[in-house]
């Protein structure tokens, strides 16, 4: 190689590793919902609580151990593959809470999965279904927030091990598992089908449990709401498409979200409890639209169980 | 309702023999049971199945009974070993777990006098549920 090709190389080198730093900054820089974006609004604090009770806020930041699903002073731990997580406190509590953010910036943190301080969260927080609330129901939850009582106390930090505690790179995550898309209705299906596609796959996150997650940890597009291992360790999360749920009927798969009972008589336990405990206060109009919409998806095949009969 | 007494003695003396040698399938055969009243108590809320004063009220008695059974099905040598949904949660806070039967027993016991017609059923009957639901969730394993 003579001397100049040599000086080629190392400057193709240069460049590529120039434009690869770029892109890696544009990529995983975090977006944000600007103030000015948020145009003048009055917030409905009566849809505020219904999007609280829709979107299952209290599941994961009310208090573990006490029975007020609205003391939202955080502290669940949230075991995962990739470290465990704690649910931080979201009361009004200037000091330890929300209570200084700004719509803006919780407009940002549920739509975009980025900090006030300009960071991505952990994907824990399941704003790859947040992402398609709309913009009215996501401040009128944040006017209802408002109105609950502050929680002082400081929850501590995440125990995620390297690499992955490298929020920057959560961008990359967001680059590849997040459509940014709000949701669309379609036209071709009813009302109430459309209301259960917006609640199911928006605030709901209903596929944030009950899908098969890759090696990245992102949901398996394709296997969405077949259920798999449960990702908070044993046991497994039910598939919750027709292969799973075929003989559950609009009304019970209502029943069900209602009260926790399943068609056999039993009543459901672990987290989805606590998921219970929140559509229970939802109206049964919205959810039986969950129900409308949950019975028309084609049934999948869920990932195999490991060898072991199922405990029923 | 003679009938489904009948039916609650065959059953109970079913469970009581096989509790003796085998407290996991005794359980699971107890919570089944309890299960199948617990359903046939939903079929009358959807109005699948007409109300029946005397079949709600037998519900609620199963549900005593179970809640009087059961504590003994979990001893301490019955941690794994067989089908079990059960987690080792149950084993460390045996007094909660006892005390929440108690207070599943009374609950029952208060929902079965309270109990005159569909709307007060429904009423007795989702308090109840929240018992079932309250002790699944921290002592059963997630399951399919």
């Amino acid at each position: 190689m003579s001397l100049m090709a040599g000086r080629y190389v190392v400057l193709a080198g240069l460049v590529a590793a120039v434009v690869g730093a770029a892109a890696f900054w544009i990529i995983t820089t975090p977006s944000v919902v600007p103030a000015s974006a948020l145009p003048a609004y009055t917030p409905s604090i009566d849809n505020g609580r219904t999007m609280f009770n829709a979107g299952g806020c209290a599941s994961c930041h009310a208090m573990p151990g006490q029975p007020d699903r609205l003391k939202l002073g955080g502290g669940l731990a949230i075991p995962s593959p990739f470290g465990t997580f704690y649910a931080p406190n979201i009361s009004p509590d200037a000091q330890d809470g929300i209570g200084r953010w700004s719509e803006a910036d919780f407009v940002t943190a549920v739509l975009k999965g980025t900090s006030p301080r300009g960071e991505h969260y952990f994907p824990a927080f399941p704003y790859p279904s947040y992402q398609h609330a709309s913009l009215s129901d996501v401040r009128d939850l944040f006017a209802f927030l408002k109105t609950l009582p502050p929680v002082a106390g400081k929850v501590r930090g995440h125990d995620v091990a390297f690499p992955f505690n490298i929020r920057r790179d959560l961008g990359g995550w967001k680059f590849l598992f997040l459509d940014g898309k709000p949701f669309a209705p379609d036209p071709a299906q009813s009302e109430a089908w459309n209301r259960g596609a917006y609640l199911v796959n928006g605030l709901g996150h209903c596929a944030e449990c009950h899908s098969p997650r890759n090696l990245l940890g992102g949901i398996v597009a394709a296997q969405r709401f077949a259920g798999g291992p449960n990702p908070e360790g044993k046991g497994w999360v039910p598939n919750i498409t027709q292969k799973g749920i075929g003989d559950w009927s609009e009304k019970t798969i209502a029943y069900f979200l209602e009260t926790g009972e399943t068609p056999d008589g039993d009543s459901v336990g672990g987290s989805m409890t606590r998921v219970i405990r929140n559509m229970a206060e939802l109206s049964d109009a919205d959810r039986m639209a969950m129900a409308v919409y949950l019975k028309s998806l084609p049934p999948v095949e869920g990932p195999p169980k490991p060898a072991q009969p199922a405990t029923k | 309702m003679k009938r489904i007494v009948v039916a609650a003695g065959f059953f109970a003396a079913t469970v009581a023999a096989v509790a003796a040698d085998d407290p996991i399938a005794a359980r699971r055969a107890l919570m089944k049971e309890t299960g199948k009243q617990a359903a046939a108590g939903a079929a009358m809320i959807k109005g699948e199945a007409p109300f029946d004063l005397d079949k709600a009220k037998a519900i609620f008695v199963t549900i005593q009974n179970t809640a009087v059974k059961a504590p003994p099905l979990f001893p301490d040598t019955s941690k794994q070993g067989g089908e079990t949904a059960a987690l080792p949660a149950i084993w460390d806070n045996k007094a909660d777990f006892e005390a929440r039967f108690t207070k599943l027993g009374a609950d029952a016991k208060a929902a079965e006098a309270s109990v005159t017609d569909l709307a007060s059923f429904k009423t007795a009957f989702g308090g109840v549920g929240k018992d079932c639901g309250g002790c699944h969730e921290t002592y059963r394993l997630k399951k399919q």
